[in-house]
């Protein structure tokens, strides 16, 4: 069996690719292969735990995408490696599929640090659909929970634990939440949202050992002991590479790609959360694990592996988030102090941009968010904004408030090539 | 298809403001929608105002729209060739308002605020009395 086009995963840059291809190419054989079952939006999980969505929900191409797309896939089965000179891959139940062009987009899995005493069966983690419906399952017998790092996973999983009726604590190591991407004022913020729904962050903390009785134990690093019947680990994700690696493909922190989303070996390509990729803002390789990321590494790919060259040109840290309604946008090095920092901070409402060069290299937009998408803009552009930077702090910023000469330039739209054609969800 | 402007002939009357709200109200009808209905309804289209200068922005149904590119949920997707939104399941992770370049996504009272086209025949290019909004496909 040989197919044109093959695709190990079918989450978002697996569809991302899939898309591009069929936008070029109606004809092209597809095959997807996943050891998940489904293809769900993991981002959807703890909006299906707090009750917000149902299972179908998660589903976000619909039962028959796959169909209408004309693309054969076998799900629930994993594949146990990659042969690039035969260029075939062999899966778990024996089967050899030949590859024309190849998608790596195996993900990224929950990283747990070394805890002593901790046991697999201890902990729950929070990406999967089997973790949610273990964690939803868990809540009806809980009534405390420990999360271990918080996050944007962590502090969700907190909001819809809290929501659940469960007396809950987070443990971080920093000394405040989102310490990644927020600065000081903003997770002070989002500490007293958490705070006033009576969940407790201990910062400055981890845990170092788990003992149990009929609950479990956690001896924290500053000396005092907490018991809980729920623990959950969120500490961050990691790229699931060994597939690549074992196949000799180049692998550091993630799958080492170029822009086109090539890895070190022809005609294997690799997106999504299992790659290291350079950061247009912060100058360096690294995995950058977020949705639109990606679904537009998937896509760049599709396009390349179906002849068209397409470079994914802009790439940075990205992320939208929220917490008992109170919402977050930041982008790039958004809580850097090396730079000009301008903010204004405003009740509950607060923006933050940081400038190098007289341009944006980040920024921080909470509680009003508004339209944040013309900032993402602006530094993608790499836009002079220091004539009209004191602008930025406005509510209500806007094109209008960009002068006239360069205005008219930003607002056409970078059409390139590659419509994307009908309801394929 | 999508709306295009051609900013030299708007006036800034925000017209196609008021008409874009009054056809996304319950009741359609003006007084109604402005005067009764709460919360009231959000216009689509953008006029920009500061106090020298106005700009009408407009989603632009863009060929390869980041907003849906960017949707964990699959609320946003295209429909012969029209971006639609399907508020059922929308989540609201913003990562839509995160993504439009043009800020033609917009989050207001807790709802995502977007442009659907008016089935095809949209009223901000029915109401603009300098003919500053056209359809083009």
């Amino acid at each position: 069996m040989k197919f044109e086009n093959v695709i190990i995963g079918n989450s978002s840059a697996a569809i991302g690719c899939v898309e591009a291809i069929r936008e070029i190419d109606s004809d092209a054989d597809i095959l997807m292969v996943s050891a998940d079952r489904q293809a769900y939006s993991r981002a959807l999980i703890p909006y299906y735990l707090r009750g917000k969505i149902e299972l179908e929900g998660l589903l976000y191409r619909r039962q028959e995408f796959f169909e209408r797309l004309n693309v054969e896939t076998k799900f629930g089965i994993r594949v146990e490696r990659i042969d690039t000179n035969k260029k075939e891959i062999t899966l778990e139940n024996g089967e050899i599929v030949g590859y024309e062009k190849l998608l790596i987009a195996t993900g990224g899995k929950p990283f747990i640090p070394k805890i002593e005493g901790l046991n697999a069966r201890d902990f729950f983690t929070f990406q999967t659909l089997e973790d949610v419906l273990r964690i939803k399952e868990a809540v009806e017998k809980a009534e405390s929970a420990v999360i271990l790092g918080a996050g944007i996973i962590g502090l969700m999983l907190a909001e819809a634990l809290v929501e659940k009726g469960l007396e809950v604590k987070v443990v971080e190591l920093a000394d405040r939440v989102l310490a990644p991407v927020l600065d000081k004022k903003t997770s002070e913020i989002v500490q007293r949202k958490f705070a006033e729904k009576g969940v407790e962050i201990l910062l400055n903390n981890t845990i170092l050992e788990v003992r149990r009785n009929e609950k479990k134990i956690l001896r924290l690093k500053d000396g005092r002991e907490i018991e809980t019947d729920l623990l959950a680990i969120a500490v961050g994700v990691v790229p699931n590479a060994e597939l690549a690696k074992n196949a000799g493909i180049k692998v550091n922190r993630g799958i080492v790609v170029n822009k086109r989303m090539e890895t070190s070996v022809k005609d294997v390509y690799a997106a999504g959360d299992c790659v290291e990729i350079f950061d247009s803002i912060a100058k360096t390789s690294r995995p950058i694990p977020l949705w639109i990321t990606a679904y537009m590494g998937g896509r760049i790919a599709g396009f390349n592996m179906s002849g068209i060259p397409r470079d994914l040109s802009f790439v940075t840290a990205m992320n939208s988030m929220h917490f008992f309604d109170y919402y977050i946008i930041t982008a790039g090095l958004s809580n850097s102090e090396d730079g000009e920092v301008i903010s204004r901070l405003e009740g509950e409402n607060y923006r933050r941009f940081v400038l190098r060069d007289g341009k944006i290299v980040g920024f921080i937009i909470a509680g009003k968010v508004g339209r944040a998408g013309i900032f993402t803009r602006l530094m993608e552009e790499e836009l002079e904004v220091s004539g009209f930077k004191d602008k930025l702090l406005n509510d209500n910023f806007g094109y209008v408030d960009i002068p006239e000469a360069i205005r008219w330039n930003l607002l056409k739209e970078k059409v390139k090539f590659g419509v994307v054609r009908d309801a394929w969800i | 298809m999508r709306i295009v402007v051609k900013p030299e002939v708007c006036m800034g009357c925000q017209i196609c403001e008021i008409w874009c709200l009054v056809a996304h109200s319950m009741s359609k009808d003006i007084l109604n929608a402005f005067l009764l209905e709460k919360p009231r309804a959000k216009p689509r289209i953008v006029v920009e105002r500061n106090p020298s200068e106005y700009l009408i922005l407009q989603c632009r149904n863009c060929e390869e729209p980041k907003c849906m590119f960017a949707c964990i949920s699959g609320a946003i997707y295209k429909d012969n060739g029209v971006l639609k939104y399907n508020e059922e399941k929308c989540v609201s992770c913003l990562s839509c308002v995160m993504a439009c370049p043009y800020g033609a996504v917009k989050f207001e009272d807790g709802k995502i605020v977007r442009c659907d086209l008016c089935n095809l025949d949209p009223v901000c290019v029915k109401v603009c009395p300098n003919k500053a909004l056209e359809v083009v496909s």
